[in-house]
């Protein structure tokens, strides 16, 4: 034995000698990538908004059309992401919790959004509820108006975001199983009392991680939306897509200072991920072990 | 509340994990559930607390059928074999939470709670531990806040897997006396899940001992341990020694060679010889006169308060273990006559024949005696 372990040594020391050059040059080649790809045209974006000074910055963002489209967006957020919130809680508790036929199926198509173009996403919702369609003429008759409207925005913009909390809780609510909640029930809480009380604090930091991302998605959302909204100015106008028009309209700065409000709730969004990280590792990690 | 479980099957996934089990387990009692793992000791325990519906079969809580009480109705405390603690409440809270989810009109005041709470856990002689989450706990203090957590609901039945499992041999030696006066005091029907027989033995009024998904005895600790209903309860409870033997005319042969046991009226076949490693007596003088079965010492070495030896016995050198008191002492590779003055033979058929029989047993003479009759 102790013959064995005398010459191991020096080759577990040169291993690790090698590594720190290595090391130094793929965290380089990795930094270099990410400012020259990502970082540059963040800051570039930033200053482009402001390059006519706050004043224009502050007039191009309040502009009835820009403020017609931050609304919409926020409304469509404000839709979309409860309604996934609740979706993904169901989705993810189902296939975590339960045993039934058809799971690995179900899994697949949580993941359909994110193999789909969103593209694709959209022009399947013109088809499903555009005037040739089965639905479209039942639709009309009864007033009711999907396409080229605030509905056919938000279904499309559920569609795109839905995998994002379902995504994130399945691992999640996996990794903990199901006997807490047992412990629950035979304490004699009801169904309800053991999801608030019980499963619901454990899954929080990942949820609210889900909701984040979910949240982001859906204020930046744009080939689906696209396609249904009929870019209708103050109408059916997102962020996104109203930043398109002024682009193509060679109002640069205009489109750039709408776009910065879409990269600063990026930024944002990534510092609240960052801090429910710190949070996730401290508060959740050392409990795991049991 | 006294429980009865009538013909219960569970398969999962088409395997079965429990056959056609059946119980009564009276008000009041104190039951051990032992055997292997894998045996089904936690799948009946779910059962029993409605956390599995069985495939076919009634469990019976009084007169109620149970499938037509949820879990929560049922009243049951479960600890669970991996605790199951909430993990992002406190000690405190988690004592408290079968209180504090109860309907409105039946909840104490969260003062009531708060003492019953307190009270519980010093019961578990963890005072000073109430704001500490369960990340914080040793596993054996885990242990315990589970204990106190199913006993807060003041349950008609307590369910218990594996309540010590995680616990070193002196805190579980009070834990299990402890469990034994709280039960005596409460008188809740208690179920227990050990894998530990000895702790069975000690603390329980019957015990159950099952083996792949069935039931394979139950009695009072000493009725499993005298008079063992199959070859495995007889391996499993106690230690034991087995040799392959064959029936021929009543004879007992081992490896071809008949040995001074007899059988008479069992049927020709193959049986196993089972015998306590202490019911045997040996003859180290002369196996022409005591034609025992013909064994060499193997190893010889102290064993609690006697003498363990190591014999190679019969034809093929079959190893047995056997205890003598400790001033026996064969040396080593010397040969021997040994013959167990109590056995049982097991038929692969499911049938035994005990010999002597357990009623007369009492007045067969030690063999320490006999060994003196035998020199
Ligand atoms: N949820 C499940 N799905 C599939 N098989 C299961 C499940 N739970 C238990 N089993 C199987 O049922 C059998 C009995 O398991 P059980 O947990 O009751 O054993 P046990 O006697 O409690 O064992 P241990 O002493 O290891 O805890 C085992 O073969 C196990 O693999
Ligand atoms: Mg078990």
């Amino acid at each position: 034995m102790a013959d064995l372990t005398v010459p191991s040594a020096p080759v577990i020391r040169s291993a690790t000698t090698e590594a720190p050059a290595t090391r130094i040059a793929l965290v380089v080649a990795a930094f270099g990538f990410l400012s020259l790809f990502l970082f540059l045209p963040l800051v570039e974006v930033f200053l482009e908004a402001l390059r006519n000074g706050p004043a224009a910055w502050l007039a191009a963002i309040s502009e009835p059309d820009a403020l017609a489209a931050i609304r919409l967006t926020l409304l469509v957020a404000a839709i979309a992401v409860p309604l996934n919130v609740v979706f993904g809680v169901a989705a993810a508790w189902a296939i975590a919790k339960f045993e039934f036929r058809g799971k690995a199926f179900l899994i697949t198509l949580i993941d359909l959004p994110f193999s789909v173009s969103p593209v694709i996403a959209g022009l399947v919702y013109v088809i499903l509820f555009g005037s040739g369609s089965l639905l479209g003429p039942w639709l009309k008759a009864n007033g009711i108006e999907v396409l080229f409207a605030v509905p056919g925005i938000v279904l499309a913009t559920v569609f795109v975001t839905f995998p994002f909390v379902a995504r994130e809780l399945i691992p999640l609510m996996q990794e903990q199983g199901s006997s807490e909640e047992e412990a629950a029930l035979s304490l004699g809480a009801s169904g309800w009392q053991t999801f608030w009380r019980v499963t619901l604090p454990n899954i929080r930091w990942g949820l609210l991680y889900g909701v984040l991302l979910c949240n982001a998605r859906a204020m930046g959302e744009f080939g689906a939306v696209s396609v249904v909204s009929g870019h209708i100015r103050g109408l059916t106008n997102t962020m996104p897509l109203h930043i398109e028009i002024l682009y193509n309209e060679y109002n640069f700065a205009a489109s750039f200072a709408v776009a910065s409000l879409l990269a600063g709730l990026a930024l944002f969004t990534l510092l609240l991920k960052t801090l429910i990280e710190l949070r996730f590792s401290g508060g959740l990690a050392p409990s795991r072990g049991h | 509340m006294d429980l009865r479980i009538k013909n219960v099957r569970k398969d999962f996934d088409l395997t079965p994990a429990l056959h056609d089990v059946s119980l009564d387990i009276a008000s009041g009692e104190l039951v051990a559930l032992v055997g292997p793992s894998g045996s089904g000791k936690t799948t009946l325990l779910r059962l029993i607390a409605g956390l599995e519906q069985p495939n076919a079969g009634t469990v019976y809580f009084g007169q109620d059928d149970a499938s037509r009480l949820s879990v929560q109705d049922r009243q049951v405390g479960f600890v669970f074999q991996h605790y199951a603690l909430f993990k992002h409440m406190t000690v405190l809270q988690n004592v408290g939470f079968g209180l504090t989810v109860r309907p409105r009109g039946k909840r104490p005041t969260a003062r009531e709670i708060n003492e019953r709470a307190r009270s519980l856990i010093e019961l578990v002689q963890l005072a000073g531990f109430e704001d500490r989450y369960p990340s914080q706990l040793s596993g054996g203090q885990r242990q315990r806040v589970a204990l106190a957590r199913a006993m807060a609901i003041e349950p008609k039945v307590l369910l218990l897997d594996e309540p010590f499992g995680a616990l070193d041999a002196q805190v579980r030696k009070d834990l299990r006396r402890w469990l034994r006066e709280l039960h005596d005091v409460t008188g809740h029907t208690t179920v227990f899940v050990t894998h530990d027989q000895e702790e069975a033995m000690e603390l329980a009024d019957r015990v159950v001992v099952m083996s792949r998904g069935r039931i394979e005895q139950v009695g009072a600790p000493d009725a499993i341990y005298d008079t063992p209903a199959s070859a495995f309860v007889h391996r499993f409870i106690g230690e034991s020694v087995e040799l392959p033997v064959y029936i021929e005319g009543g004879m007992i042969r081992l490896d071809g060679i008949a040995i001074p046991l007899s059988a008479a009226d069992e049927p020709d076949g193959p049986a196993a010889l089972v015998f306590r490693p202490y019911d045997v007596a040996i003859d180290e003088v002369d196996r022409a006169t005591y034609p025992g079965i013909a064994a060499t010492v193997v190893a010889s070495r102290w064993h609690g308060r006697g003498r363990r030896l190591e014999l190679a016995v019969g034809a093929g050198g079959h190893s047995m273990e056997i205890d003598l008191p400790p001033d026996v002492a064969p040396p080593v590779d010397s040969t021997l006559s040994v013959w167990p003055t109590r056995w049982t033979l097991y038929r692969p058929s499911g049938a035994s024949l005990s010999h002597p029989t357990p009623a007369a047993a009492a007045s067969m003479v030690s063999p320490i005696q006999q060994m003196a009759v035998a020199q």
